[in-house]
């Protein structure tokens, strides 16, 4: 618990009088790559959507429970400052269209009115960049619009602009599920070099995707947590039945 | 070929052909007004006219300079007035879809649209000149800006309807507040929509008469005072296609031909911006 990143606490979500999620209890230690998989609709991205407060941006929503980011209490805290430390990177990859791939990587900074000289964003865009293995491809024209990538390209376009705010967690909520099988493997290979600075929580409905990259997984089904551990553990001798039938296919 | 197939064929032709007549049947009036402008007007239009005064009858020469520059002026005051109240509302629109306000807004909106002119204009009268105790170009400005809004709040709604949530989700999760969202991501993309509709209203409000009538007034000299009458191309077309001169009839083919163009090379404009600047999500 000590040198946990995030921590839930009995945690609940609401949308009107559906409960959402029952009782969350988990907790992510620094660095790794935690997955939360379960079935369509069982409450997972809602669960890495409460992480960074954009659930309660939808009308009628409620919460219960507690969640802590490096010990700090997520629900007292300002929405705008927490979301600076929470990075998420989306389902579909969404650079803004009017800015260069170069000011897509600084905008947090740029639209939260951040100053910083040109050679410290000149070295936090390349750093960015690297970090989501994009340099190579980009450096040539990153003055040109974020919307001419790839869709791969624009994901870890996505990914940097992220990582550039230098994040406590990193939220993935099903960052491949838009993209081709090359993408993706490119982008689950990111996955495990970031791990090394950065903490990760993945929704992903892709079991597969949990097994290669994790090391942690969470069984969320019905807005149960209905087990969670090692990946290794869990993907070889699951504990709960509904894991197990889960893992093989037999529902979701 | 079987005979009821070729009989097909040939229905298919001449469906084919009546959709093409009865297309250009509804293009031929505008063709038809921008002949007859064209060629009533044009031998009217020389640097003369276009840049001296209009002068008393009996005297032979001058020109519509007043009125180009009142049509500007005009034109200037309204975007000044119309442009933040439209753009804002248009923007409250997009972002509250549901709620009382908003439809009450909205049903304002087309009432308004479908308000005519003639009243808009009898309203700035009572607003601006009777307590001012003047006609002016700034009632002139407030009466067609009233008629511009609801092109631009509708339009910028629609824009702003078109951009993706996501865009808007990736700007908050980066800690941006909610009125930089707004401002730096929302609008910039929806710039060249929002743009067109202004040019749009502005080609709408431009060969406007009837608010005019009893705010702007008209006048035959040059005037840069807001607080004072002004001239404006329709109502001088208004002016001198009412008077019994012939002179002053061909003058009148040439201030149509001005505004016909002002118009066209508006809508062109438009039309350029909402290609070129498009955005691609």
């Amino acid at each position: 618990m000590e040198n946990s990143v995030l921590t839930v606490d009995n945690f609940s979500a609401f949308f009107g009088d559906h409960q959402v999620l029952r009782d969350i209890n988990l907790s992510v230690p620094k660095n790794v790559v935690a997955a939360l998989m379960g079935p369509s609709g069982c409450g997972k991205t809602t669960l890495i959507r409460c992480v960074n407060r954009m659930h309660e941006l939808l009308p009628n929503t409620k919460v219960a429970g507690r969640m802590f980011l490096n010990e700090k209490d997520i629900y007292t805290m300002e929405p705008i400052v927490l979301r600076r430390k929470v990075g998420m990177v989306f389902q579909k990859p969404n650079p803004f269209p009017t800015m260069s791939i170069y000011d897509n990587v600084i905008a947090g900074y740029k639209l939260n009115g951040i100053r910083r000289s040109k050679e410290d964003f000149n070295t936090i865009v390349e750093q960015s960049l690297r970090a989501a293995a994009l340099w190579d491809e980009v450096k040539d024209f990153l003055h040109r619009k974020g919307t001419f990538l790839s869709g791969g390209q624009q994901q870890r376009l996505c990914i940097a602009r992220a990582l550039a705010m230098n994040p406590e967690i990193l939220l993935l909520d099903e960052p491949t599920s838009a993209l081709d099988p090359k993408s993706t493997s490119q982008i689950e290979e990111l996955f495990v070099e970031l791990k090394r600075n950065v903490t990760m929580l993945l929704v992903t409905h892709n079991i597969g995707q949990a097994a290669r990259v994790s090391d942690l997984t969470a069984f969320i089904y019905l807005g149960e947590l209905i087990e969670h551990g090692p990946t290794e553990k869990m993907f070889t001798v699951p504990k709960d039945k509904r894991t197990e039938e889960y893992l093989t296919g037999k529902f979701g | 070929m079987e005979g009821h197939v070729r009989a097909r064929l040939v229905k298919n032709h001449i469906f084919k052909g009546i959709v093409m007549l009865f297309a250009f049947i509804s293009l031929l009036p505008l063709l038809l007004i921008l002949y007859y402008i064209t060629k009533n007007g044009i031998s009217v239009i020389n640097w003369d006219f276009l840049t001296h005064l209009p002068r008393p009858i009996g005297e032979a020469g001058g020109g519509v300079f007043n009125a180009i520059t009142g049509t500007i002026m005009l034109i200037v005051l309204s975007c000044v007035f119309s442009i933040p109240f439209g753009i804002i509302a248009g923007i409250y629109l997009s972002e509250n879809k549901e709620g009382k306000l908003s439809s009450l807004v909205r049903l304002c909106v087309i009432v308004l649209q479908g308000t005519p002119s003639i009243v808009i204009g009898i309203i700035a009268y009572v607003w601006i000149v009777a307590p001012l105790r003047t006609f002016s170009a700034l009632s002139g400005g407030i009466a067609l800006s009233i008629m511009m809004l609801p092109v631009i709040i509708k339009t910028t709604e629609e824009t702003l309807k078109l951009i993706p949530y996501h865009l808007k989700e990736a700007s908050l999760a980066l800690g941006v507040p909610y009125h930089k969202t707004i401002l730096k991501v929302i609008l910039p993309s929806g710039l060249s929509g929002i743009l067109t509709g202004i040019l749009l209203s502005v080609a709408r409000i431009t060969g406007e008469t009837a608010p005019l009538l009893f705010t702007a007034f008209g006048n035959q000299f040059m005037n840069w005072n807001i607080l004072k009458p002004i001239d404006s191309l329709p109502y001088r077309i208004f002016y001198y296609a009412m008077s019994p001169y012939p002179e002053w009839h061909t003058f009148a083919w040439g201030a149509s031909f001005i505004l016909v163009v002002l118009t066209l090379a508006l809508n062109l404009i438009a039309r350029g911006v909402s290609i070129k600047w498009k955005i691609q999500f």
